[in-house]
């Protein structure tokens, strides 16, 4: 175990370097000068002269990337050209809010897609199974900003059943002002006992969190019937039935433990995926998370914001993967060796 | 066995054909109608200047007296913000949608195949490098670095299949070397190994044909997904632009009006899904039947 640890780490470490070197390449390619963005337009040659010095425009790329990597080593991940504050706190403000959003949709897909999962599995190749396949393979195959604003427009702007965008009621920061400490403003809202903005955040949160959940709780429906089918024909199977279990309970008492196995480790795999989709949700519904920064910064042509989002995020997926490798080497021994 | 039907004329053959066409769609109804789908989808991107009822309106035409005209008779779907018509410009969508899943899965596929298959023959160091490069490629999400690469670049369609195409050639990658890798351990490689056959025509004449199954089958699997990352980069402004019918960019351009005018974000937005519903259905069908 201790060989497959360090092996698989080694491996992880590897990536996040080769993850660090290709953002840095990509944000060198760059049109503009970033020395220009921070200055502004009207800036003399000595303050451009001052502000390309100060990012280190002048030296070599060897020397660029070193000094990148050094700086991103003591916890510098350079200055946002928009916000002008560091991205490290820009990025810490930002991404509570979309783990936020992308936590609670992933509730909702896997309360809603392990069930039907199993529903299909139990009645395979009849009529619910069909209509279950038919409308997790919808929810795979829709545009989410499409979803986000037919959601917004029907639920919110129409019906008005729901808010249109935001976190939560802005109003509520005189009248109940929260006091913040995970930047998880539900959370911080339910820990401080701050019942108007934590009913105003789950509010808010009902139609983003949907709409980002519709793709995994499509994959996670599939996965699970597919899982559950080859494990209820495994001869296991055959021997409960053989004792008189129904297809029910051979289903939900033998089959569906070793099931979710494959299930748990593609929740993991669709949690960065549901970040970078939630991205498009968040602008749609105005959500102040990572979405909205990488938005902002996109627009600003702010490199350094724009390589801080999309480091997070590889990062995040990296660290996904190694606990799912991690956590299935301890359940099966099977994938240590491998 | 040769029934024979009521006016003698042997049934078999329609039984026969009949099999080939389940087979074709691994004898899955929803798999069909996927193949179906997109069948007719690509005839509506190939058909386009000739079915569409506005040609023109795929292009730069504009007529602000019809602006915003509801779905009727002359307008099917309707118009948008400066009178073209809504289904001309939903058909021509469709070219430029296929048009980029077509050139990043063949870009995307042909890079991926050609490491993947150099990686499984060589194995030792050289796979070693080649999947830790495509690790690092896929520790990003496909729209992340796609998104990233496209601000980088000139907004364009050439950019998105550019962006698009970086992003999605490590799987092909990944997945033709571990089959290269079991290719080349059968007794046919050794044999032309012995014979003094050169390494390059081993790999690209002899492991590269056995291999291409399971990438060929996931290749179909992605067409949707390459159409949902494409049509999201439009709709962030950094795909194709005006006066380029796109589907992703008419939901952009018409988004604030969906309130009053729905069908201008509608139609474009269920283009998007049918297409991408039909891929994907196909795909899952074409899987299935493999795995038998």
């Amino acid at each position: 175990m201790l060989r497959y640890l360090t092996r698989r780490l080694g491996q992880a470490v590897l990536v996040v370097a080769g993850v660090v070197i290709l953002t840095f390449v990509i944000m060198r390619l760059v049109p503009g000068d970033p020395a220009v963005a921070y200055a502004g337009p009207r800036a003399s040659p000595a303050e451009l002269a001052a502000a390309r010095a100060r990012f280190g425009l002048d030296d070599s790329l060897p020397v660029q990337l070193w000094s990148y990597v050094r700086d991103l080593l003591g916890g510098d991940w350079g200055t946002s050209l928009h916000t002008r504050r560091p991205v490290r706190d820009d990025l810490f403000q930002a991404f509570p809010a979309s783990l936020e959003l992308v936590g609670a949709a992933l509730v909702v897909a896997i309360v809603v897609g392990i069930p039907l999962g199993i529903a299909a599995a139990r009645y395979k190749g009849k009529l619910p199974d069909l209509s279950i396949r038919i409308s997790s393979m919808l929810a795979v195959s829709v545009p989410v900003f499409w979803l986000a604003l037919a959601l917004q427009t029907l639920f919110a702007s129409g019906l008005g059943w729901f808010p249109v965008a935001g976190e939560y009621d802005a109003n509520l920061d005189t009248t109940s002002p929260l006091h913040v400490y995970t930047n998880i403003t539900a959370v911080d809202a339910l820990f401080t006992g701050n019942w108007p903005i934590l009913l105003s955040t789950l509010a808010h949160l009902v139609l983003p969190a949907l709409v980002i959940a519709a793709y995994p709780a499509g994959v996670i429906a599939q996965m699970t019937r597919a899982a559950l089918i080859e494990e209820s024909s495994r001869d296991h199977a055959r021997l409960e039935r053989a004792l008189g279990f129904g297809e029910t309970a051979v289903l939900t008492r033998f089959a569906l433990r070793p099931a979710l196995n494959p299930v748990l480790s593609l929740i993991a795999l669709v949690f960065a995926y549901s970040i970078v989709n939630g991205f498009l949700v968040e602008a749609v519904f105005n959500w102040p998370g990572l979405g909205r920064y990488a938005a902002d910064s996109i627009r600003s042509l702010d490199t350094p914001s724009i390589a801080g989002v999309t480091l997070l995020v590889a990062i995040l997926y990296v660290v996904a993967n190694l606990a799912v490798d991690l956590v299935q080497g301890v359940i099966d021994p099977r994938v240590r060796s491998r | 066995m040769t029934v024979s039907g009521p006016a003698g004329a042997p049934t078999l053959q329609p039984q026969l054909r009949r099999t080939a066409l389940r087979g074709l769609a691994g004898m899955d109804r929803l798999a069909t109608v996927g193949a179906v789908l997109l069948a007719l989808i690509v005839l509506a991107a190939l058909l386009a200047p000739l079915i569409a009822p506005y040609p023109d309106d795929g292009g730069s035409a504009t007529h602000p007296l019809e602006a915003l005209l509801p779905p009727s008779g002359a307008h099917w779907f309707g118009t948008d913000q400066v009178g073209r018509d809504v289904l001309s410009r939903v058909l021509y969508g469709a070219r430029t949608s296929l048009l980029i899943a077509v050139a990043v899965l063949v870009i995307a596929g042909v890079v991926g195949v050609v490491l993947g298959v150099v990686a499984g023959y060589a194995g030792g160091w050289v796979r070693d490098v080649i999947m830790r490069v495509t690790d690092v490629f896929l520790a990003f999400p496909a729209l992340l670095l796609s998104l990233a690469l496209a601000v980088v670049l000139q907004p364009s369609v050439t950019t998105v299949i550019v962006a698009i195409a970086v992003t999605w050639w490590p799987w092909y990658a990944r997945l033709t070397a571990s089959v290269a890798a079991s290719v080349s351990t059968r007794g046919f490689v050794d044999s032309a190994r012995c014979l003094g056959v050169p390494a390059p025509v081993i790999v690209f004449r002899h492991v590269l044909p056995n291999s291409l199954t399971p990438v060929l089958v996931q290749l179909s699997l992605d067409g949707g997904g390459v159409i949902l990352t494409a049509a999201a980069l439009s709709y962030l402004g950094l795909g194709a632009h005006e006066p380029t019918s796109e589907w992703g960019l008419m939901v952009q351009q018409g988004q604030s009006l969906f309130t009053t005018d729905w069908w201008v974000v509608t139609c474009p937005g269920v283009a998007i899904l049918i297409t991408a519903f039909a891929f994907n259905v196909l795909g899952e069908g074409l899987r299935a039947r493999l795995a038998r």
